[in-house]
């Protein structure tokens, strides 16, 4: 649910560097370990963007998985869960516990990234920009 | 017409962390410690702050109500003498889920900063989208019922990952439940290992002693 406040926070940062032209394609940089469903994303972008320069935009999302590393062993690993397999078991536990050693203390590697990378505009064929 | 490429290479959350560092660099001015409180609607964060603030001493405590409509819970909290401001996220017809650092920012010049110690701010309830905007806080402390299920943790671990401690409230209705509480810490520590945690009731006042000696620590 909170993907309505990111889109809004993704049209804003598209707008301020498309600086009037319009905006054809945003590029987003999405980890894993920020929650974020692309469907939701996509749908509430859509609507955010309505009558801004962002209006049609595409929207391209890059995924990226989770990665930590143990602060004592130096272990790297994917703490996202398998999908439940179990008859009962709802949800899947990820591990941010260390495999190898048991440490609690792992730092983020990969998967905590949020940004907006690039966006495409239309630009007049002949202006000259500097 | 033709197409450019325009780098933007800008976090998504990158205007509210900085309007989150302007709050900060004001309390921190002013020598007050901040708490961001949040947690599912209806788990006791109100009541929590009531037992809390029962018996902390010395210690000078403003509260922030974040809500999407109303003043009930700072009605609630005002007779207790204690310096209240409500903000409400609803401009009209539904309201924000979430407080973000811009709305924490417009509501300051109502908060008495140099009479107070510690400031709580009670974050409109929802185990989402709270936990992607930070405000200014120092810590950020999770209430969450044994009514909610053991399984809360993993449904929403970007909230669990993202707290300094978590408050397991209404201990009192164990006894009637099929809770599992052990199951419970096991998937608070799969997705936030060693995290801090008490065991506490609003209702009798069990493990409260606890939690307000966190908050005399926090404010120290």
């Amino acid at each position: 649910m909170h993907e309505l406040a990111l889109s809004r926070a993704i049209v804003e940062a598209a707008l301020r560097h498309a600086e009037g032209r319009d905006v054809t394609v945003v590029r987003v940089r999405v980890g894993a370990l920020r929650q974020v469903v692309p469907e939701s994303l996509r749908f509430n972008f859509e609507i955010v963007s309505r009558e801004t320069a962002c209006d049609g935009a595409r929207l391209e999302l890059e995924m990226i998985a989770a990665r930590l590393r143990c602060a004592r062993c130096g272990r790297e690993w994917d703490p996202t869960p398998r999908p439940a397999t179990e008859i009962g078991q709802l949800v899947a536990a990820p591990s941010f516990r260390c495999p190898a050693c048991g440490a609690g203390d792992a730092g983020v590697v990969a998967g905590q990234e949020l940004e907006v990378e690039s966006i495409d505009v239309e630009e007049e064929q002949c202006t000259a920009r500097g | 017409m033709h197409r450019a490429r325009v780098n933007v290479s800008e976090g998504v959350l990158d205007a509210n962390e900085t309007i989150a560092r302007d709050n900060r660099r004001d309390f921190d001015r002013h020598g007050v410690t901040v708490i961001n409180q949040m947690s599912a609607p209806g788990a006791g964060k109100t009541s929590l702050l009531e037992r809390a603030l029962e018996d902390v001493g010395e210690v000078r405590i403003g509260v922030l109500e974040g809500d999407v409509r109303g003043t009930l819970d700072a009605d609630r909290l005002a007779s207790l003498h204690l310096p209240v401001t409500q903000i409400n996220t609803d401009p009209g017809f539904g309201g924000e889920c979430h407080l973000d650092a811009n709305m924490v920012r417009s509501a300051l010049p109502e908060v008495p900063l140099n009479d107070i110690d510690l400031l709580v701010i009670e974050n409109v309830g929802n185990l989402v989208c709270p936990a992607e905007f930070r405000v200014g806080e120092d810590a950020r402390v999770m209430v969450c019922s044994v009514a909610e299920g053991e399984d809360k943790p993993l449904k929403y671990p970007l909230m669990f990952r993202t707290c300094d401690l978590v408050l397991v409230n209404k201990i009192d209705l164990l006894p009637h439940l099929d809770y599992d509480l052990d199951a419970f810490l096991r998937n608070l520590d799969a997705v936030h290992p060693d995290v801090d945690r008490m065991l506490v009731s609003a209702k009798t006042g069990e493990g409260t002693p606890a939690w307000r000696d966190w908050l005399r620590r926090a404010a120290g």
